[in-house]
């Protein structure tokens, strides 16, 4: 295996050839460089796209942190190189290395993928690979490092099940310390077998080891059941969660050369409460908890003073649901006050109270004003449980304009279930009255973004059962958006191209047959999945055809009431007899409120009781639990009638 | 008050160019509390002006820059708070207080002064010859961007050093006046020398 400095020494002479060589070298403000040969457990997190995207990722930094901070293990960082990087390592014989230490990724214990979004598979593969290290867990013996992943993609982690040896469902603060540790323990055991190692990860609450599960298939392609063939695996992998909210990662990579996200980060508060059909982030990351006021102010604070970054982001999947948002903005933009930083506070309800929130972070004409809809019509925004009327959009767009914005972002989603052209048209026609009403108050000057993706039904939401919408339904709706909105100068439109939709589709809902479709899609030469330079259909048809798998069957297919999902072993504790019913109310028009006024028993407080009866009060938006602890201190399931549940507002 | 800052710059900071060096920097001033100055107008830019460009790749032992603060401040000060503020591949080597009416520091670069090592080795005769050659020549035409050029008279001084092991390497004084720039690569191919195997360090800069 190369050492670092014969690394080096070939990365001077090819650095200079490619775009942007300062995302090959390291050297970082904030990065930590372990002195290697004094700690015992190396693990490499890789985030496989490139630099550019990768290196403001917070999951990726709070689990850096976390290994760092032991004194028996290090953590150090790699990134998809791009293609004109590729192909000069390829040429050159240079592994896949780490940022930090220069050392090949094979030299490393423990490799960790983050895999937010599904077309990251094939850039996964692409780096193993680049690693010299075996694509396929099965090939893989006790030289080789252990290949973990984690990120929402996980909550269907069949597709990658061939290669990945072990999948981390849920939050990874707590579960990194597990694995360092078991892999520590029988890494240094004088008869190391990595079978033995991979056997105790399932003894891991919240970690899947794929090897140690068959699915077998009825005749008609669906999944007839997925099993443990081991005895120590259990039957369904819950999620794992954290109690309480870790300190906020506050020592953020700064990056030497210029990146996508030049930001400092602060998840103000986890999950949402929402309940919004079609999201699975709202379904999956449940419950909620907050942090306190105090602590992002703070948090925000000395992570702006320790990078010098010139923005701060309030992150969640709904800003304006934190319990205390008007203290929280009051706070920030009295601690940051008269120093140049401009303030990001994404996800806003659509009222008028959110514009009131933006004026105070003085976010004023710095770019547009995002909003979320998601569906045009009121029809439409029922059944996906995102109600708003058709006049609080029109309120609040207006006084947006009003107040002095010249661009208001508006996103759809196209393809819901059971839409119609009509539910099409209504998106034109709020675009062109949120314009005509802005422009009575703000004249012509007034611009409208509509953003318009396609809708993927996503694994452990209440359109898990949906079918997509095919290909020549999209291309029809879009060709409609596209001939009445293209034409007025004031509206800007954009939209997904139909073929990644249906690539994201595939990867999300597939089973363990799409391991080798992947496998095969990849040989094709498909990464880069998410971008506009990879390969798209010609990598990734013939790659069904190949296994004898039509594509259709994984998108195009309205699954049965009974089907068993190849992803039904895995659970993010939200039952899918919740979800069904939710997924009933949809077709009936009936919405949900939002969970913190009425608690809908998703299945999040009897699967997490222990944690949340040790943890009562406001950090958690779920009511408290007051029946007896259960015995076992880790994750366990009572059934829900044994619950006392009290209160359900804060 | 304007602040003159020499510092080196090495390692992976070689790959990182001058518009986002200027933003390092920026980036190191808030982390370090410094009092910058800002432009007046719709958007604000830092008071920081870096002498030279340093081409993609090279190392430096003296990169300058200029920058205002709204206070003053002892020079040792603004060394302290800077230094545990910089990446590890930045380091500070002088910091002096300048007449803020001194003309902008990019107007007042002569030449600036490049070490070359060769990590192929070659053959020192020839060499030797090539070096004479080149010094001997009344013009050096170039062409670079599809602009012709004389690159004879950027070069100031061009040596062949060895070292104790026998390693031979060069030195070259190259103009770095505005408009007349000269690049040490070009000096290395008209010498027959890949740029690809060696590794150039700009040592200083020299002013008027």
């Amino acid at each position: 295996m190369l050492t670092s400095e014969q690394i080096e020494t070939k990365l001077d002479r090819i650095l200079l050839k490619v775009q942007k060589p300062g995302r090959y070298v390291g050297g970082e403000l904030n990065s930590t460089v372990k002195d290697w040969d004094n700690v015992e457990t190396k693990v490499a997190f890789v985030f496989p796209d490139i630099y550019d995207i990768g290196v403001s990722n917070v999951g990726i930094k709070i689990l850096y942190d976390q290994v760092n901070q032991r004194e028996d293990a290090l953590a150090e960082r790699a990134y998809a190189p791009w293609l004109d990087m590729e192909a000069l390592m390829r040429e050159h014989g240079i592994p896949l290395y780490t940022l930090e230490s220069k050392r090949p990724l094979a030299c490393f214990d423990i490799i960790g993928f983050t895999l937010p979004y599904e077309t990251l598979y094939t850039n996964t593969l692409n780096i193993l690979d680049l690693a010299g290290i075996p694509l396929r867990s099965a090939d893989r013996d006790e030289s080789h490092p252990l290949i973990i992943a984690g990120g929402h993609s996980a909550t269907n982690p069949e597709p990658m099940h061939a290669f990945i040896d072990a999948f981390v469902i849920g939050e990874g603060e707590e579960v990194i310390h597990d694995i360092v540790n078991t892999t520590q323990k029988f890494k240094s055991a004088p008869n190391f077998k990595r079978e033995d190692l991979l056997i105790a990860l399932t003894q891991i609450p919240g970690v899947y080891v794929p090897k140690f599960y068959d699915t077998t298939y009825l005749e008609d392609g669906t999944v007839a059941h997925t099993q443990p063939i081991i005895p120590e695996a259990p039957k369904v992998v819950n999620k794992r969660i954290v109690a309480k909210l870790l300190p906020p990662p506050v020592k953020f990579i700064v990056p030497n050369i210029e990146v996508v996200h030049n930001r400092v980060s602060v998840e103000i508060m986890r999950g949402c409460t929402r309940g919004c059909r079609f999201c699975q982030a709202g379904m999956i990351t449940r419950p909620v908890r907050e942090r306190s006021v105090q602590e992002v102010v703070d948090a925000a604070d000395q992570a702006v003073r320790s990078t010098g970054f010139e923005e701060l982001a309030l992150m969640s999947l709904s800003s304006s649901d934190y319990t205390h948002i008007n203290e929280l903005v009051d706070a920030i933009s009295k601690r940051f006050e008269g120093r140049k930083l401009s303030i990001n506070l994404p996800s806003l309800r659509i009222e008028s109270v959110s514009v009131d929130l933006m004026d105070k972070i003085k976010q004023r004409s710095s770019g547009g004003f995002t909003l979320a809809p998601e569906a045009a019509s009121e029809r439409m925004r029922r059944i996906i449980n995102k109600f708003i009327p058709d006049e609080d959009i029109i309120n609040t767009t207006r006084d947006i304009y009003a107040r002095g914005w010249t661009t208001v972002k508006l996103y759809f989603m196209i393809g819901h279930p059971s839409e119609t052209l009509d539910d099409v048209q209504a998106i034109v026609d709020l675009c062109r009255r949120v314009i005509d009403e802005g422009r009575k108050v703000a004249g012509w000057r007034i611009k409208l973004h509509a953003g318009v993706s396609t809708f993927v039904p996503k694994p452990q939401t209440p359109f898990q059962w949906v079918a997509c919408d095919t290909r020549e339904n999209i291309l029809e709706k879009q060709a409609m958006l596209k001939r009445q909105l293209l034409k007025d100068k004031s509206i800007k439109l954009s939209w997904t191209n139909p073929e990644d939709s249906l690539l994201e589709a595939w990867l999300s809902r597939g089973d363990r047959r799409m391991s080798e479709v992947i496998y095969s899609a990849w040989k094709n030469g498909a990464k880069f999945d998410a971008w506009d330079e990879g390969k798209k259909h010609e990598a990734w048809l013939p790659a069904f055809e190949e296994h004898g798998l039509d594509p259709a069957f994984y998108t195009h297919r309205q699954r049965r009431t009974d089907e068993v999902f190849p992803w039904e072993h895995i659970t993010a504790a939200v039952r899918k007899s919740f979800l069904f019913q939710d997924f009933r109310q949809s077709l009936e028009g009936q919405i949900r409120v939002d969970c913190r006024l009425n608690c809908f028993a998703c299945g999040i407080l009897p699967t997490f009781a222990n944690l949340r009866r040790e943890n009562p009060g406001e950090g958690w938006k779920c009511p408290d639990v007051k029946s007896p602890r259960t015995v076992d201190g880790g994750q366990l399931i009572v059934n829900s009638n044994q619950l006392s549940v009290v209160g359900g507002d804060d | 008050m304007r602040a003159r800052i020499t510092f080196t710059k090495q390692g992976a900071l070689r790959y990182t160019g001058h518009l986002d060096l200027h933003r390092l920097w920026e980036r190191a001033m808030r982390r370090a509390d410094l009092p910058l100055s800002y432009s007046q107008g719709f958007h604000p830019q830092p008071k920081i002006s870096l002498a030279a460009a340093l081409p993609l790749g090279f190392s430096s032992l003296g990169e300058v820059l200029d920058v205002r603060f709204n206070e003053d401040l002892p020079t040792q000060e603004i060394a302290n708070r800077l230094k545990d503020n910089l990446p590890k591949d930045v380091q500070i080597t002088q910091v002096e207080i300048i007449d803020e009416r001194a003309p902008a520091l990019q107007t007042q670069v002569l030449s600036a002064v490049y070490e070359v090592k060769l990590t192929e080795p070659v053959e020192g005769s020839d060499l030797k010859r090539k070096v004479e050659e080149t010094l001997q020549s009344a013009t050096l035409p170039r062409e670079r961007r599809g602009k012709f050029y004389d690159l004879r008279p950027l070069i100031e001084a061009l040596n062949m050093e060895t070292d104790a092991k026998g390693k031979h390497g060069l030195q070259m004084i190259l103009s770095a006046r505005e408009g007349a720039t000269g690049r040490p690569e070009e000096v290395l191919t008209v010498l027959g020398i890949e740029p690809e195997y060696t590794r150039v360090e700009r040592t200083k800069l020299i002013f008027q």
